[in-house]
């Protein structure tokens, strides 16, 4: 195969504000291959990708895409150049169709001096991508109607819709079940063969290892590793972005006694959502619950915090019975729920972090009498939490939730709920999207909670973190629990085979 | 499987809650008055809400961008008196001509106070709602004025046996369906509306959209305020008073979100007939004027109530079947 040096990257330097960020990284990409770019967040990833999809411009160094110089000054420039970026968030138009979000930019025309679309033309276009990343939908259906890993497709399709020769892709997977992603890997296999080249931004460090031909490790700017996939192994790569080695990852934890059940659920069904499900977390115990994407983890939880009915079964918090679908209820008991998605349901994003972290604890500090604030003891609790978490205090009323790091934000929504003392907590993918370090700092918190005596019902679907964490783990599949495996039981192959059964639910 | 039909079947009622309102009313008219259901009726109705429904159209394509329009009442108030001051003396085409000018500067004024200086479009437009009908206030100096007379018989005008109000509604609409439905700027007016930050990344002009969709605002003001000034022949210090929100509610209860992105002109369309008909009913069944506002206003609120629970619920659930592995799409 001849491969040619699609991309250099040579001695790039950016500074914002005075502080140098990226201290001269280079690298190259060749056609036809995958680079995988890993390092923690704040390594200089983002800056070095903006650099090369035109966001940002360099401060000295320079770039060449097939042997010809590039120094991009926007966004439009680089996609013109043949670069496509493909964000961890998808920039997708839900309520128009696979056609239009594809063409939005530059829509077919009847006449090039008319403003008329030629929807023919759109078509005919739009199927020839569609089939090219195997997306087998009509392409007039709403993006609405599409599961995340569909859109993920039509983003990709939008990309070689510009005759994209270098794709970037930052963490195309935190949202895509394990077949989408599998689909995405063909996808990538075939894009290879068309020549294009292609940077692959992830956390994934497995996934990383299966698609990436060439290896680039950044840490804090600067480069600290790199060459053809072969030199690294993931113990490797996680020692070089952090400079330590993984099994400090998941910190040991005093194990306590088995303490006495505090989350009890008995036969809890909803039709259409879960079926049957009975355990129980005691005191001191991490549970992990283990399952693919749709197998009703997250809406079990959801159940459970009183965010969605339930028809049958019981749930009991300390031994006391729950009051059904009454999240107030459920917090006035001692339960805390980090959900799945801290944008929308964790973080008040466009506040100062104090706002999301002293939310749910403002009638704590009400006057029982008048029900004023006590901005005081308020203040300093938020303050004493904070710190706990190790978010910087300095920020608290200065920075807005949205301009925090994953990892941060995260860090954000735990000690809101801390602030709580929770009896039980339940976790829902509490590292998805969170870089290796905060990753390590998450554990620690929660061991730390654990060894207070707290019970914590943890959902991930990283198998790594769960055998890392967890005292016990029950698996789910199709709403029902499929598995339970003690800690000495732990096998990645057999948990895995138990989230595929789908349960003794009739075939639908 | 029980509570997906569930949702299926809350999911298809809360889409057609104002065809059932429609329904509703048409029936229970119907059985209270037998000169209610009756064709020259119902073409009285369609030529009594056009002018609504012209406003209401152009409100659409604001709401569309989630913005709104509170000025459009002032708008036709505005054009209206300065046909009746300034304008007399044109040939009634260039008057024509000038009002519709009028209606697209007073939009690009509000398309540009929102565009360029940031100002939320319901303060901007509430500002030069007031900036209308005073100007327009001061020019008529608060008197009851008359029409000139081509105008008058511009309303009694027929066209190939329809009236020219039909016509000028019918026109509007179609122009406007397919400008939203096959142009570029109309499909990235959804775009705008579903967000704006994304619809920027995709290298969409916002703020031209933006600003473009208050002056389409402006201009179907202005053919509105032609339309009813043709059926009315006068203008008084009320003229077109809170017509805006009339074409608001026309926009909603014919679906169309006030948070932005979803929606079209011919369910607005079918809102506007659908108040006019409530109105024309309880004026045949002789009730009480004074219930009137009473009645809109409870089918205005419903529709907004509608509006809301669609955005929240619906959307809540259409996420639950998506995640589901097992549910048929």
């Amino acid at each position: 195969m001849n491969r040619e040096n699609l991309l250099r990257f040579e001695n790039i330097t950016k500074s914002f504000f005075g502080v140098e960020v990226l201290h001269g990284v280079s690298f190259t990409l060749e056609s036809g291959t995958v680079l995988g770019l890993v390092g923690e967040n704040g390594s200089g990833k983002s800056t070095s990708m903006n650099i090369l999809g035109g966001v940002h411009l360099p401060d000295s160094g320079h770039m060449s895409i097939g042997g010809v110089p590039y120094a991009p000054t926007s966004p439009r420039e680089a996609l013109a150049r043949g670069i496509s970026f493909i964000h961890q968030e998808l920039n997708l138009f839900p309520n128009l169709s696979i056609e239009e979000n594809l063409f939005i930019r530059n829509f077919h025309r009847l006449h090039p001096t008319l403003p008329v679309i030629d929807r023919k033309r759109m078509r005919a276009s739009a199927q020839l991508l569609l089939d090219m990343v195997d997306l087998k939908l009509s392409p007039g259906t709403l993006v609405s109607r599409l599961s995340q890993g569909e859109r993920q497709l039509v983003e990709i399709a939008k990309a070689l819709s510009s005759d994209a020769r270098i794709i970037i892709f930052d963490e195309p997977t935190t949202s895509l079940t394990r077949n989408e992603i599998d689909r995405l890997f063909a996808i990538i296999t075939r894009l290879k063969s068309q020549k294009i080249g292609i940077v692959y931004i992830s956390h994934i460090l497995s996934d990383v290892m299966k698609l990436a031909d060439n290896v680039v490790v950044l840490r804090d700017g600067g480069l600290v590793g790199a060459g053809p996939r072969a030199e690294f192994n993931i113990d490797r790569m996680i020692s070089m972005m952090v400079g330590r080695s993984i099994n400090q990852l998941f910190p040991v934890r005093s194990v306590l006694a088995i303490g006495e059940p505090m989350l009890e659920v008995e036969g809890l069904t909803q039709p259409g959502v879960v079926r049957n499900l009975s355990f129980r977390v005691t005191k001191g115990e991490v549970l992990g619950l283990a399952g693919l994407m749709g197998a009703g983890r997250s809406e079990a939880a959801r159940i459970i915090f009183g965010l969605a009915p339930y028809k049958s079964g019981s749930i009991k918090v300390a031994g006391k019975a729950l009051e059904p679908a009454d999240p107030r209820a459920a917090m006035r008991a001692g339960l805390a729920f980090l959900t799945e998605d801290r944008r929308l349901e964790g973080l008040l994003m466009n506040a100062p972090i104090f706002d999301s972290v002293a939310l749910p604890s403002l009638e704590a500090h009400a006057s029982v009498r008048t029900g004023w604030i006590n901005n005081a003891t308020l203040e300093s609790e938020v303050k004493d939490f904070s710190k706990r978490v190790q978010v910087n205090t300095a920020d608290l009323h200065d920075v807005q939730a949205r301009n925090l790091s994953g990892g941060n934000q995260q860090k954000v929504v735990l000690a809101k709920w801390l602030m709580r003392r929770p009896k039980v907590f339940i976790l829902d993918e509490p590292t998805r999207g969170v870089d290796i370090g905060a990753k390590a700092e998450i554990y620690k918190i929660i061991n730390t909670l654990v060894e207070g005596g707290c019970a914590i019902l943890m959902i991930s679907s990283e198998m790594e973190e769960l055998i890392g964490m967890c005292d016990r783990i029950i698996v789910m599949g199709n709403g029902e629990i499929t598995g339970s495996f003690d800690r000495p039981n732990f096998d990645q192959e057999r948990i895995l085979a138990a989230a595929m059964r789908r349960g003794r639910q009739e075939v639908a | 499987m029980s509570s997906i039909s569930r949702k299926r079947f809350l999911m298809f009622t809360l889409r057609y809650v104002p065809m059932l309102l429609f329904a509703i009313v048409l029936l229970s008219f119907s059985l209270m008055s037998p000169r209610f259901f009756d064709l020259k009726n119902m073409i009285n109705i369609v030529i009594q809400s056009s002018h609504i429904g012209i406003l209401g159209i152009g409100m659409t394509f604001v709401l569309l961008t989630a913005g709104i329009d509170l000025s459009v009442g002032a708008i036709m108030y505005l054009a209206c008196a300065m046909l009746a001051v300034y304008l007399t003396g044109l040939p009634i085409w260039l008057a024509m001509v000038v009002m519709c000018t009028i209606g697209m500067a007073f939009g690009a004024v509000n398309g540009l106070l929102i565009t360029r200086l940031n100002v939320a479009a319901f303060i901007a437009t509430l500002a030069t709602l007031f900036i209308g009908r005073g100007l327009a206030l001061f020019v008529t100096g608060t008197q009851l004025l008359t029409l000139p007379p081509p105008i008058l018989e511009l309303g009694r005008s027929n066209i190939l046996g329809v009236s020219w109000t039909i016509w000028a509604f019918a026109i509007v609409l179609a122009v406007s369906w397919f400008i939203l439905a096959r142009t570029p700027f109309g499909r990235q007016v959804y775009a705008v509306g579903a967000d704006p930050e994304s619809a920027a990344k995709a290298g969409i002009n916002v703020r031209r959209v933006v600003f473009f969709v208050y002056v389409i605002c402006g201009f179907s003001a202005a053919i509105a305020a032609l339309v009813s000034g043709s059926q009315v022949g006068s203008i008084s210090p009320n003229f077109a008073i809170q017509k805006e929100f009339a074409a608001i509610a026309a926009a909603v209860l014919g679906g169309t979100s006030l948070f932005g992105g979803r929606g079209g002109v011919l369910g607005t369309v079918f809102g506007a007939i659908l108040i006019q008909t409530v109105e024309n009913g309880l004026v045949i069944i002789n009730a009480d004027p004074y219930i009137y506002p009473m009645v809109t206003a409870s089918i205005i609120f419903i529709a907004v109530m509608v509006d809301s629970l669609r955005t929240n619920f619906l959307e809540r659930i259409d996420q639950r079947v998506i995640r589901m592995e097992d549910l048929p799409r």
